[in-house]
């Protein structure tokens, strides 16, 4: 394949959309924003895509709570849809309030059943907050064949990432959920500090359990994050490039989309 | 039937709302609560089966992971426990809910019909020893506020909404030709018209020519028109303004339109080719690139924000960004800035005026509301600034500015006879009748009971539907021009569309939230998130097909004629018909005093301490200079990835940073620059130096982060008290000519502006004026964003050197107001050298001279260099007799006092602080040869800020953390 197909979902309060979209090109990607009447109506078919991409913002005003009504409206009105696109193995990916619509639809971490086993809550803090954040990547010491999650292969051990949001802190429904969460390598970022140990607040910008940022399922291909990897693909939108002396202009972010599209050129 | 839902969080799971509402009972002093929680209502109205209440509760309403949920229920008292207390607050009748419309919509998609009403509401259970007042206390102070919400009585079921009954339609006129003129100022006074004397006779004399008495809505439509928020008389009107300045004669001028006189006559005289459109459309445009230009705009919205903060600041921003997306044939917002002047935080709650609410209050409301309109909206709020004086007691100040980027060719529009006039967005209701014509009165404690219809709250996702939407249409060149439903409603602007053509409009056409509006009520609503266009008959199909699509509410109201007559009809009567040139041409111009006596104040007259380290941490801890961080955390500066420059840098991105870098195009080079200079304590001294001072920060603002004066642009936003009042409007008139002047030799014109007046609080008899404050907010573009600078130390060994001179002026000065004193010589500018130091500095950054640059502005150099080494985690040593120091009124008999405090201290304008790699020293200095600096020192690795005195003695040391605590403590809320 040339270039994969990436189906960057809109409706009534996406915000990242654009810059979302603009990652998966520079990644090599051919990215379509599609509003979500359209897959409703059928005007536009999501088979047609190889990736989907659920972007931030505050879907329908984040009312009742984030994430929550368009995961709803995926449940009822596009599950037959997206358990296709699974099936067929390919890849989604949720940020921010897309990582919200994951979790609240039962996507994430994911059974047949779609029942919800986790949620992202009120931050700690009660308040909206935007930093930047470290985050480790539990599965890095595992070499690229073994990571289970498509997305993250090779990244360095830890990463530099913005995250702005007001209800992140991941936890889930028992105990139970989150071990077998670790035992199958689905937790894939964890807030940390800039060597890689897990801190508090402000590291954990939210208090969630275990520090957890990012979880994919079962299968590695669908992944969901707090922090916003489309911010940060090239070093000018680091806080302190003054300080980076790097040769390197790519953003830890960019790594990620690559990850995604280089996937589904070889796979799908 | 009406069905309870509450949700509450799970045993175990953390009560981050209860706990933060615990934390502000404590701050109120009441230190018996003992825990606070939190529990979400929900009410619904539905003639469908329980079963089916179950499931949305089940599958919608809660979060099955932290929450549970208990259905017609609702938590109650235990019997007469004294130490439990329920307090229930909802949104008063005709108030919108922004929830209602999504949980609605998630119903239908889980298939439910039958539901015909949702409302929420929340419950407060709090636990510990409270009497019933502290109980009223805690509610009025924290949990709502009485414009918007109530306190919910036990058994109270409130789904109605207010006068939502049929309406049938009555034309009212208003016998106004045969009033006397003590009839005209009742029928103003009553009808809040707010028009004066010679107006409502002006009107009078053209109704009696017409042998008929005007409708209602006629004369709601004329003072809407003729308000001062939309037509700006004072600015437009004749002033004769006298001038006495110390050891001058006196001196009469007759300023006949002060605004064409000034500030845009500045931009008239410079003629810059870059301007692009200036003045004329919703906000000032100017170039970016080959295929782009960029507008911006600041808009106030204090009298709102003063009644409720949230919303008036959240419609506020709500209304910034549509005058964006209102400019040309519309622009897409990048990015948000907001400045704000509140009294302090520490304001004793007993002094706080009736009818005021508790400026702590205010500042939070106001903060959150900019939070969730710019987070919502997906624009970076990434600029702004907070100040405060206690006469912002009863007026807040709230700036709300929005920069956009339109394609050229999209930059202009010009509508046409047979256009269709279509609306836009959002449904229209009650919501803020007669803002625009309160907001150019006074407030008075009985403001928050009359013009409670005033107060708004924004529905931020509706205005990004339309957004989404109306950038597609422009795309396909689907309409011919566009404009927002901003003060005055429709009556503003379709008013305004139609000037030189003419309109029909059939007001029963416009979608209404609820039934019971009048035709009048309807025309001068300004429900939030609508805007007007005007569509080619021949592309109205596809034009409202792609709203259609995208569920955003578009309706044809009426069509463009050529009759030069607005006219109005409601069910094929009608009920307005007005000349367009009485409408826009008729106001009689305004003839008002202004005097300017220059003030004597008394210089202080005490010794220099010998150590200044107190006086540094006291500065850093000033609510003026302190870190915003717990401010602008809360707003996304990240959003569109565009953000270079953000509000915060450092070693922890901290740091305050000077001007705001945005690229909008990702993938190109070129940025925007965004910065902004207010400083209304040289005002008390000389409102024309302060004018100056404003433009000189803005400006050294957007050089600090490597920016150049190539192509800066102006805006700027007078906010001053009553200009009926002459000592007000002299000041008004003395700062717009120091905005021409500066204006004119910095080579940055004005492209857009707005005042706000009236800004007096009046209790009985006594009225409390705001400090008159002018914002100068400044845009920049910048060619490559890769050259820009950070404020912050980078590295120890490099040196460290201040460019401009420290005059020992320190009128209006935070050090003079550490001791209580105002001071007479406040900082100067003196254009022709900043302009050379400027561009210079531009120079240097363009040759990668520089690695870190931090302008000198309030706290002078002493908070400069602290800035920059807490920020940068490193020392710095600095010696004060290397900077360069002139007393302005020194002379042989008064030889200049120097002294190590007014240094490191003197708030002088055009300085920067600048941090030089060792080896740049010989190009830099070649680089700023003719301007004065000095090499005043260098940054060290040792975590110390070490000053040198004049006599070479240590005067001031401190540990970088204890300055950064200092400086962070006040607002670490």
């Amino acid at each position: 394949m040339d270039k994969p197909r990436v189906c960057v979902l809109r409706t009534a309060g996406t915000n990242c959309d654009q810059e979302t979209a603009f990652a998966f090109e520079k990644a090599g990607a051919l990215a379509e924003l599609v509003h979500i009447n359209r897959l409703i109506l059928r005007q536009s078919n999501l088979d047609n895509y190889h990736i989907l991409a659920l972007s931030g913002g505050f879907t329908y005003g984040d009312d009742i709570a984030a994430g929550k009504i368009l995961a709803n409206e995926l449940r009822h009105r596009l599950v037959e849809l997206v358990r296709r696109f699974i099936q067929r193995g390919k890849l989604i990916i949720g940020i921010c309030n897309g990582f919200q619509v994951l979790v609240k639809s039962g996507l994430l971490p994911g059974n047949l059943d779609l029942d919800q086993e986790a949620s992202l809550t009120i931050n700690d803090s009660a308040k909206f907050e935007d930093r930047w954040v470290y985050l480790k990547s539990p599965g890095h010491k595992a070499t690229k064949s073994q990571t289970k999650c498509v997305w993250t292969k090779g990244l360095p051990q830890v990463i530099y990432l913005p995250v702005a949001h007001g209800e992140g802190k991941f936890i889930t429904m028992d105990n139970s959920v989150l071990e077998r969460l670790k035992k199958n390598d689905q937790v894939v970022f964890k807030y940390s500090d800039q060597k890689g140990a897990l801190s508090d607040y402000p590291d954990n910008p939210n208090g969630s359990q275990e520090n957890i940022a990012g979880i994919c399922d079962d299968t590695g291909r669908i992944l969901g994050l707090m922090p916003h990897p489309e911010r940060h693909i090239d070093v000018s939108q680091h806080p302190r490039r003054h300080n980076e002396n790097k040769q390197n202009t790519e953003g830890d972010g960019l790594l990620i989309f690559r990850n995604g599209v280089e996937y589904a050129k070889k796979n799908l | 039937m009406i069905y309870n839902v509450e949700l509450k969080n799970r045993a175990g799971i953390f009560d981050a709302i209860g706990s933060g509402v615990k934390k502000d009972i404590l701050d109120l002093g009441i230190n018996s609560i003992k825990e606070a929680s939190f529990i979400q209502v929900y009410l619904i109205e539905a003639g469908c089966h329980p079963e089916d209440i179950r499931k949305i509760s089940e599958e919608l309403l809660v979060d099955k992971i932290t929450q549970e949920f208990s259905l017609n229920s609702p938590v109650a008292l235990k019997s007469n426990d004294p130490n439990q207390h329920i307090v229930e607050v909802a949104y008063n009748p005709g108030v919108m809910d922004p929830v209602e419309e999504s949980t609605l919509k998630g119903i239908r998609d889980l298939g439910i019909k039958g539901v015909t009403k949702v409302k929420t509401a929340k419950k407060y259970i709090f636990k510990g020893k409270l009497t019933s007042g502290q109980i009223k206390t805690i509610s009025e102070k924290l949990l709502y506020n009485k414009l918007i919400q109530h306190i919910v009585k036990p058994g109270e079921l409130h789904l109605c909404v207010r006068g939502d009954i049929g309406y049938v339609f009555k034309l009212i006129s208003v016998k106004l030709i045969n009033a006397s003129d003590k009839e005209l100022e009742r029928i103003s006074k009553d009808g809040q018209l707010f028009l004066n004397i010679q107006e409502m006779r002006c009107i009078r004399e053209y109704f009696k020519q017409l042998k008929r008495n005007p409708t209602d809505c006629e004369l709601e439509t004329i003072a809407q028109t003729w308000s001062e928020h939309c037509w700006h008389k004072t600015f437009r009107g004749i002033i004769e303004y006298t001038e006495e300045i110390t050891d001058q004669k006196p001196r009469v001028i007759v300023i006949n339109n002060l605004l064409k006189s000034t500030i845009m006559r500045a931009t008239k005289e410079l003629n810059k080719p870059w301007c692009v459109s200036v003045f004329k459309d919703n906000a000032g445009v100017i170039e970016f690139d080959d295929r782009n230009n960029i507008c911006f705009k600041v808009e106030t919205h204090n009298h709102p924000s003063a009644l409720e903060p949230f919303g008036g600041a959240n419609t506020g921003v709500g209304g910034v960004i549509r005058d964006c997306l209102g400019t040309g044939l519309g622009a897409k917002p990048i990015l948000n800035t907001d400045v704000f002047c509140f009294a302090s935080p520490d304001y004793p709650f007993k002094k706080v005026p009736a009818g005021c609410l508790h400026p702590k209050r205010v500042m939070k409301g106001v903060v959150s509301g900019v939070r969730d309109y710019g987070n919502k909206m997906g624009i970076p709020t990434v600029n702004g600034a907070i100040l405060f004086h206690e006469r912002f007691v009863g007026n807040p100040l709230v700036y709300c500015g929005t920069v956009g980027i339109i394609p050229k060719d999209k930059s202009f529009k010009q509508a046409n006879k047979g256009d269709f006039i279509v609306l836009l967005g959002g449904k229209t209701g009650r919501d803020g009748i007669h803002g625009a014509t309160f907001s150019s009165g006074e407030l008075t404690h009985e403001s928050e009971v009359v013009s409670s219809g005033a107060v708004q709250i924004g529905n931020p996702i509706q205005e990004k539907k339309v957004l989404d939407v109306i950038l597609q249409a422009r795309d396909q060149n689907l309409y011919s021009a566009i404009t927002d439903c901003g003060a005055g409603g429709l009556s503003s602007a379709v008013g305004e569309m139609a000037q030189e053509l003419g309109v029909r409009v059939y007001l029963e056409r416009v979608p209404i939230k609820y039934n019971g509006l009048s035709y009048t009520e309807t025309w001068i609503s300004e429900s939030q998130e609508r805007m007007v266009v005007s569509v080619p008959k021949d592309n109205i199909a596809k034009f409202l097909d792609i709203f259609n699509r995208e569920n955003v509410e578009a309706t044809i109201i009426g069509e463009l004629t050529d009759t030069k007559r607005l006219k109005l009809y409601y069910q094929d009567n009608l009920v307005c018909d007005l000349d367009m040139s009485f409408l826009h041409e008729g106001i009689p111009q305004v003839e008002k005093k202004a005097i300017y006596i220059q003030s004597k104040q008394k210089e202080p007259d005490f010794p220099c301490p010998k150590d200044l380290t107190a006086f540094l941490l006291k500065l850093l801890s000033d609510y003026d200079i302190c870190s915003k961080e717990w401010v602008i955390r809360q707003y996304d500066h990240e959003v569109q990835g565009g953000s270079v420059i953000k509000p915060l840098s450092g070693i922890a991105n901290d740091g305050p940073s000077d001007a705001a870098v945005v690229r909008p195009i990702q993938g190109s080079k070129r940025g925007v620059v965004v910065s902004n200079g207010i400083n209304f304590r040289y005002g008390f001294i000389d409102p024309y130096w302060m004018a100056a001072s404003c433009i000189d920060e803005a400006l050294r603002q957007i050089i600090s982060v490597g920016g150049s004066l190539k192509e800066v642009a102006l805006l700027d936003n007078f906010c001053w008290g009553n200009p009926d009042k002459p000592d007000r409007l002299g000041c008004m008139v003395r700062a717009a000519k120091g905005c021409y002047d500066f204006a004119k030799a910095f080579q940055t014109p004005f492209i857009s502006g707005k005042d706000s007046l009236n800004n007096e609080y009046t209790i009985g008899k006594e009225s409390i004026a705001i400090p008159g404050t002018l914002l100068i907010s400044a845009i920049g573009i910048i060619e490559n964003i890769e050259k820009t600078v950070s404020m912050y130390a980078k590295k120890p060994g490099d040196l460290v050197y201040i460019v401009g001179n420290t005059y020992q002026e320190l009128g209006g000065s935070h050090y003079y107001n550490l001791f209580d004193h105002l001071g007479n010589e406040c900082p100067k500018v003196f254009a022709d050298k900043a302009k050379l130091i400027f561009d210079s500095l531009s120079c240097s950054v363009d040759s990668g001279l520089i690695s870190a640059m931090h302008d000198c502005s309030e706290g002078g150099l002493g908070v400069a260099c602290s800035e920059m080494a807490f920020s940068g985690d490193l020392g710095m040593d600095i010696f004060l007799s290397e900077v360069p120091y002139e007393n302005p009124s020194s002379t042989i008999h008064n030889p200049p006092s120097k002294r190590n405090d007014f240094i490191l201290f003197s708030q002088s304008n055009s300085r920067f602080i600048v941090e030089i790699r060792k080896k740049d020293q010989k190009a830099f200095e070649k680089m700023i040869s003719k301007v004065p600096f000095g090499l005043i020192g260098c940054i060290s690795r040792d975590k110390d800020l070490k000053v040198r005195g004049l006599d070479g003695k240590i005067c001031l040391k401190a540990k970088i953390n204890e300055l950064k605590n200092a400086w962070q403590k006040p607002m670490r809320w």
